[in-house]
């Protein structure tokens, strides 16, 4: 087809043009001829700067259906242009290590708006023999503060070693670069308080294959000598996991986790005869509804 | 495939899906227009007309490509039966509701009083299950529109039928043959179900990301690009918020292995009226080896401009006159925006032939320009005259816009872009803030509001997205100019700037910051004034917004002869002006993409007699 297509009407269109109206023009036909219609566009009309009324608060449907049901259908509008409430489960990991026969698991719960939100998290490990080693729960408002940002308040309950109650503030971001960030600080009912700062990325190799670096530390401001650990930075797990979305929200995934010990943690762990680091690989399930 | 039985029963259809049993309404799936070729007669469209229709919204299954699914349907049928009325008449339209949950028909693009629009909380209170609402108003104008459902999500089940409305004097158009084209968007999955997930994931249905594996092999943006994007938590693949991943794009109610079919006889001008009804879907159509005579925008005729693609919004409405000439089938393509899927239809001279399906093209990728910087101002190709500011564009028509420089490529027939100079090292220097406050104090603050658009754009000139390199003439709004003479010719009174706010990451969408539900002061004006409303995308996404109850000049036109819509669509990055005459009434306004408006993008014009003035 030629390339000359802006074109113009086709003179058997049958529109009727208004005698005072140029036809339509090719003007990338090279053609010298006269600009064909009028120079002046919407854009040269001059805009007034005249007040804009008081705001309009009265519904003109209520006279004529009244006030009642139209209040009944206005709060259903409102529910329905942004006022949704939404829930999301998601088991970030649910993993399972066959060297030591130990699992882990690490779940978040969501329920409310898109500012204000509900959040359950929990946490933990064990091995089939000893059974639950760690256990955590954490009830928390979360709050949107900016684009990226959730500040979330609560408290979080450990079940095991030993039961334990703290307060909790915590932060949940993306950052520059697609980077998820979590930090936390608990402050427990003896007056210790500890630390957690998650970091994850994914970096997506395919559509469907998502290769996730993730760390995650423990600190501690003091020691506390009944949970063996020292102050500072505590314990660190570094994991490598590899995931196959079959859907978004299914993805089994194989992986390998790093965790030490450090400083004066890693000390008292040494003292009772404990290895102070492990590496194990995991296959595992993320999975969210 | 359904085969479906040629002379359905209108009655039974009146009476509505809920009397039918399955195997008749799934028999009964298309009203008789839009039946393709290969299924049914021959014979003229057969419509609803007259003064007194009657409609019923039910459950029915449908059967697309095959497969079985549910839908909310008009009598039975996605879409719904076509409307065809005559300018000048009265029309009273009972609309009967068995469903189990409200429903409403809006009348889109029709000038029609306030109370007879059809938002449930605006105009009225919507119909209750099990009741009957009459509409009753005049039909003042002509043209192609359409009616849908303007209650929870049910539009994007089916709950869409056309209008088309013959002139009261002759048609300046002549054609010899017509088709309705209605397009739209399927899915198996429910839309409360897709919202959520779209809630709880941004970008879930995009399966277009670009990867590792895209970067070793040498596609999409370059490394330093793609740092540069990620610095900014900006992702230049996410295109479409639901895609093809979980949706099936239709023409006509049928699927792609469908096949719609429109027959035509070798030499007919043929009119086709489009219709786009998708819930979220903006589409690229064209018909290799035709071209597109346009001759008509949202149902306003205007001066015929000859292009080989055009980009539809949802809920805009084109005209378009082709004239096959050749003995053979040509194949009408409806390409997604983000080219994961396609719908597909035949026009032939003859049921049962078809033409090659081109495939879909390569999945473009958002640039800079698309954040609204003025990138491409350093001479980078694929400029198609967006360096021109409005100062320099004042003065010119855009026909020699278009010509301007000598350089300018035609809409469409840009060079390809180069790959890997999409960076902002090219911004002379400048350090640009995606969310500086300052620059629309009008804005709410909050989450919601992801970026304020650094320098927007007039950006009706240019090829809709992806549409920039495709070899062929694409349609611009700048091609568009009134047949007729505007109605109102008033320079406006003062000036009104809105902006398009929106939160990919959290799928929170709204106006000025504000989702509806959060109760913002409502858009408020005199009955009568001429306002020129300026909106602004502050997102990295189209919009195509829609205001009920009026026609609006697109400024970029002739004064006098600007283009008049009901649905614009707002580019990324992006800003469109126009002006309006305020119609007194409450009326919705709303960004048309419907899971936008249902996450916020929404909000009323409320049109008063000024203080004083008799009503």
């Amino acid at each position: 087809m030629p390339a000359q297509s802006a074109a113009p009407a086709d003179p058997h269109a049958g529109h009727t043009m208004p005698a005072s109206q140029p036809a339509p023009v090719d003007p990338h036909a090279g053609h010298a001829m006269p600009p064909p219609s009028p120079a002046r566009t919407g854009v040269d009309l001059p805009v007034g700067d005249a007040a804009p009324p008081p705001v309009i608060v009265d519904n003109l449907a209520d006279q004529m259906f009244g006030s009642g049901p139209m209040q009944r259908a206005r709060v259903t509008l409102e529910n329905e242009h942004g006022g949704s409430r939404i829930s999301k489960v998601q088991a970030d990991l649910l993993e399972w290590a066959p060297d030591g026969e130990r699992y882990g698991w690490e779940v978040e719960g969501w329920y409310g708006g898109d500012i204000n939100r509900l959040a359950i998290k929990t946490e933990g490990e064990g091995a089939s023999r000893e059974g639950v080693e760690a256990a955590e729960v954490q009830l928390l408002y979360s709050r949107a503060v900016s684009r990226y940002t959730d500040v979330q308040v609560g408290l979080r309950y450990d079940l095991e070693p030993r039961s334990r109650t703290y307060a909790t503030l915590a932060v949940d971001t993306m950052l520059p670069y697609w980077f998820e960030a979590e930090g936390a600080v608990f402050l427990s009912s003896k007056g210790d308080v500890l630390a957690r700062v998650e970091g994850s990325y994914d970096l997506r190799l395919t559509q469907r294959l998502i290769l996730q670096p993730r760390a995650e530390l423990e600190l501690a401001a003091q020691d506390i000598p009944e949970s063996d650990i020292g102050s500072g930075l505590s314990t660190g797990e570094f994991g490598l996991r590899l995931r196959y979305e079959i859907r978004r929200e299914f993805a089994p995934y194989i992986g390998v986790a790093y965790e030490r010990a450090f400083g004066d943690t890693g000390r008292l762990a040494r003292a009772h005869g404990e290895a102070v680091e492990s590496t194990r690989f995991i296959v595992g399930l993320r999975a969210w509804f | 495939m359904p085969r479906l039985p040629l002379d359905i029963d209108r009655r039974a259809l009146l009476r509505g899906g809920a009397i039918l049993g399955a195997g008749a309404a799934v028999s009964s799936l298309l009203p008789n227009w839009a039946m393709s070729a290969e299924r049914s007669s021959l014979s003229a469209l057969p419509t609803l007309s007259g003064e007194d229709i009657k409609l019923t919204i039910g459950h029915t299954p449908v059967i697309i490509d095959g497969k079985t699914s549910h839908a909310v349907t008009i009598n039975g049928t996605v879409p719904g039966p076509m409307l065809r009325l005559k300018e000048g008449q009265q029309v009273r339209i009972a609309v009967t509701n068995t469903l189990d949950e409200e429903t409403s028909i809006h009348w889109h693009g029709l000038l029609v009083p306030t109370h007879m629009d059809g938002v449930p909380g605006v105009s009225f209170p919507g119909i209750k299950p099990g009741e009957t609402f009459v509409y009753d108003f005049p039909i003042v104008q002509s043209g192609t529109y359409w009616y849908h459902s303007h209650s929870g999500l049910q539009e994007a089940e089916g709950h869409y039928a056309p209008i088309v409305i013959e002139p009261a004097k002759a048609d300046p158009v002549a054609f010899d043959r017509e088709h309705v084209i209605v397009l739209a968007d399927h899915s198996e999955m429910h839309p409360h179900l897709i919202f959520k997930r779209l809630k709880q994931q941004g970008g879930v249905f995009n399966h277009q990301r670009q990867t590792i594996a895209g970067l070793l092999a040498g596609q999409d943006q370059t490394l330093a690009e793609r740092t540069e994007w990620a610095r900014m938590l900006m992702d230049p693949t996410d295109l479409s918020d639901v895609t093809g991943a979980v949706q099936t794009f239709l023409v006509n109610g049928h699927g792609p292995n469908d096949n719609w079919t429109g027959l035509f006889s070798p030499g007919e001008r043929v009119r086709l009226r489009f219709v786009n009804a998708a819930a979220q879907m903006i589409f690229n159509v064209r018909i290799p080896g035709l071209k597109l005579t346009v001759v008509a925008a949202d149902g306003q005729n205007v001066r015929p401009v000859e292009v080989d693609e055009f980009q539809i919004g949802n809920a805009e409405t084109y005209d378009v006159i082709v004239q096959p000439t050749e003995d053979r089938a040509y194949t009408l393509v409806s390409e997604a925006i983000d080219r994961s899927g396609m719908g597909r239809a035949t026009l032939a001279p003859r049921a049962g032939m078809s033409a090659p399906v081109p495939p879909l093209r390569e999945r473009p990728i958002l640039t800079m320009k698309d954040m609204g910087m003025s990138h491409e101002s350093h001479g980078a190709p694929g400029a198609s005259g967006n360096s021109m500011n409005h100062g320099s564009m004042a003065g010119m028509d855009h026909g020699s816009m278009a010509g301007m420089g000598g350089a300018a490529p035609l809409p469409g027939m840009a060079p390809p872009r180069q790959r890997g100079g999409d960076l902002m090292g090219d911004m002379g220097g400048m350090e640009m803030n995606m969310l500086d406050w300052s620059k629309a104090p009008q804005i709410k603050k909050g989450p919601g509001v992801q970026m304020i658009t650094p320098m927007p754009m007039d950006r009706t000139g240019e090829a809709g997205l992806g549409l920039e390199s495709v070899g062929h003439r694409v349609l611009v709004y700048k091609d568009l100019i009134a047949l007729e003479a505007n109605p109102d010719p008033r320079p406006p009174e003062r000036a009104l700037e809105i902006r398009l706010t929106g939160n990919m990451e959290r799928f929170i969408w709204g106006f000025d910051g504000w989702k509806f539900s959060e109760n913002p002061p409502p858009y408020s004006f005199r009955t009568g004034e001429r306002v020129r409303v300026t909106l602004v995308n502050d997102s990295m996404m189209t919009h195509p917004v829609h205001l009920h109850g009026h026609f609006f000049e697109l400024v970029h036109g002739p004064v006098d002869q600007m283009p008049r819509k009901h649905t614009v669509s707002v580019a990324p990055g992006g800003k469109v002006s126009f002006d309006m005459t305020a119609e007194a009434g409450d009326w919705a306004f709303h960004c048309h993409m419907l899971y936008h408006m249902h996450a916020g993008m929404f909000q009323v014009f409320k049109v008063r007699p000024a203080e004083g003035a008799s009503a």
